[in-house]
């Protein structure tokens, strides 16, 4: 769950405006009353982050002494096939959780904007899953993906079907953290794009359906353009949490044994970046590294954020 | 035309069933055993093993101790996420200071960063300060943070009206005395908001915990429920059990303030 801010609202004028140092005294109040988050947060927000950019040009276990490395971790980074792969990963399950996620979530919001009637049972069933806790529904999506006789097999062998090896086939595997995303967060996009399609005019529709305009002219013309920012908000937060998903692979396949050297499982198939980050960090405890793999991640979800922006504010135009 | 309008909803009710089957599944899990559930085919009704898995569950975790410390963090967490939150974001919504406008935009930067930038360095921090395995780990950095402030501010900024503050400021209410007496009684529903919220998020807490709490004795649910996995990974209906009852709870929260939470939660998103 997730939400964004709004434009700063209008302010109570202070009560007298001496000037200086004075005029800053004068508010203690104010600063008193707003100094417990900055306080925490530069504990433990802002000096942590610069710290760890400190240490990623540093080799250290976090007992013994640190050393000054320059550029090689990130050098042994872009070398290391392991991290490659674990980007390779992440993208793919980031790709096969999202997009039927979010196209499940709008036809979803378009059902139910078209109707009245138990609007209030349909919002709370839906909405259910991104409140469950994702460590259970990791445990539980393990279950039904059981090569011998989970619910997925047991199903697929009834209907005649393959049956799949989902946790130790790469794709399979991968399938399965998946599916636990899109679980939890497809409600949760539909309730957010209900919400959007209910501010869009009906006269807009009607005119449409005057023009004569078929019901997935409506859809193409009409309601994608008119949600689009609202899109936009969905496709950048299941950006930045599809590309640092965790748990999910971490319950699943995380288990840290010679069997699974990089604890992403059979082949490491659901090696994720922030589980490899995890991984080398508290696992190796090599906190040099760790931190380098964090900036990068961090990075490359910039970038992604940044062109997912772009195409979707492109097709607007 | 009404043809259309059942195929709708019986379209709406299938994806509702998927969205609640996961619950009815793992019911059906817990009340069975593990070699009822996974044979072909398999039992598909409600057992009656509950009890039997259950205490499997109490004998190899402390369960209940973690829920009693799952419970203890979530709501320290979430009273003082309300009171500081409350406090900063009536701040910003109704009062002119200088570095106003800097201080609010590093908040919004904040918002922006993600987690595992900080993830090594704050365990850095406990270590030195000796909290590795204490609840205060998971306490006090959670105690405010930047997403409540925005969310209050932005609705302190509607439910606060500024005439009612500029009549307790004539009447020579002091700024605490105004939060106090003024701007808490209007935001309660606000409050409640924000409170579930918190509540549920600390709830299910997993990536710091898991990397914080090291004593097996003093783990929240969500770790003792990952660790249980990890040991007795065969025995579903045992692990379904155990993790029945760690969810239970916040779905019947969440089921009992659903309405108001739900158009709270959409609020912030579609506005932005």
């Amino acid at each position: 769950m997730r939400m964004t801010l709004q434009r700063p609202p209008e302010t109570v004028p202070a009560r007298s405006r001496p000037s200086g140092r004075r005029r800053v005294l004068s508010h203690w109040p104010q600063y008193l009353a707003i100094s417990p988050f900055f306080l925490i947060f530069a504990v433990f927000g802002l000096f942590p982050v610069l710290f760890s950019l400190y240490l990623a040009f540093h080799q250290w276990d976090g007992l013994g002494e640190m050393r000054y490395v320059g550029l090689q971790q990130f050098r042994f980074l872009l070398e290391d096939s392991t991290f490659w792969q674990s980007m390779g990963n992440t993208f793919i399950i980031w790709v096969i959780s999202t997009v039927p996620m979010l196209f499940m979530a709008l036809v979803i919001a378009s059902l139910l904007n078209s109707t009245v009637r138990f609007t209030a049972f349909y919002r709370i069933a839906y909405f259910i899953p991104n409140v469950t806790s994702l460590v259970a529904m990791a445990i539980f999506f393990g279950a039904v993906f059981s090569t011998n006789f989970g619910l997925v097999n047991a199903v697929l062998h009834a209907l005649g079907l393959p049956t799949g090896r989902w946790l130790t086939e790469p794709l399979g595997m991968k399938i399965a953290v998946a599916s636990v995303m899109t679980w939890q967060w497809t409600g949760y996009n539909a309730i957010i794009y209900l919400a959007g399609l209910q501010t869009i005019p009906s006269e807009l529709y009607e005119a449409a359906k005057v023009d004569g305009a078929g019901p997935v002219q409506i859809f193409f013309r009409i309601t994608v353009p008119m949600l689009r920012p609202i899109i936009l908000f969905t496709v950048v937060v299941s950006t930045v949490t599809g590309l640092q998903s965790f748990t999910e692979p971490q319950v699943l396949f995380g288990t840290n044994t010679t069997l699974n050297p990089n604890t992403g499982g059979p082949g490491q198939g659901a090696l994720t970046m922030v589980l490899y980050f995890y991984h080398q960090a508290f696992d190796n405890r090599n906190f040099g590294y760790g931190a380098a793999i964090a900036w990068l991640v961090f990075v490359v979800i910039m970038l992604f954020v940044a062109i997912n922006w772009r195409i979707v504010a492109r097709r607007s135009s | 035309m009404r043809a259309r309008g059942v195929l709708l909803h019986v379209v709406l009710l299938l994806g509702v069933i998927v969205s609640i089957f996961p619950f009815y599944w793992m019911i059906v899990m817990a009340t069975n055993s593990t070699s009822a559930i996974y044979q072909y085919p398999p039992k598909l009704t409600f057992g009656g093993e509950l009890l039997t898995n259950l205490r499997h569950v109490f004998e190899r975790i402390n369960f209940f101790a973690a829920m009693g410390n799952t419970i203890v963090v979530a709501t320290c967490v979430t009273l003082l996420v309300l009171f500081f939150d409350s406090l900063a974001a009536f701040t910003f919504a109704k009062f002119e200071f200088p570095g106003r406008r800097v201080l609010f935009g590093l908040l919004i930067g904040i918002f922006m960063l993600p987690a595992q930038l900080s993830l090594i360095p704050q365990f850095v921090i406990m270590v030195k300060l000796g909290w590795v395995g204490q609840l205060q780990a998971l306490i006090v950095p959670a105690a405010a943070n930047a997403f409540g402030i925005f969310w209050m501010r932005q609705y302190i900024a509607s439910a606060v009206p500024n005439e009612l503050l500029d009549a307790a400021r004539l009447d020579g209410c002091h700024f605490f005395r105004m939060y106090w007496h003024v701007a808490l009684p209007a935001i309660r529903p606000g409050l409640a908001f924000l409170g579930i919220y918190t509540f549920i998020m600390a709830w299910n807490d997993y990536v710091w915990p898991l990397i914080v709490l090291v004593d097996p004795d003093r783990l929240t649910l969500q770790v003792a429920l990952s660790q249980l996995n990890r040991s007795y990974g065969q025995d579903y209906s045992m692990i379904m059990a155990g993790a029945l009852l760690a969810v239970l709870p916040l779905v019947v929260m969440f089921v009992l303030f659903a309405r108001n939470f739900i158009a709270d939660a959409v609020k912030g998103a579609v506005r932005g």
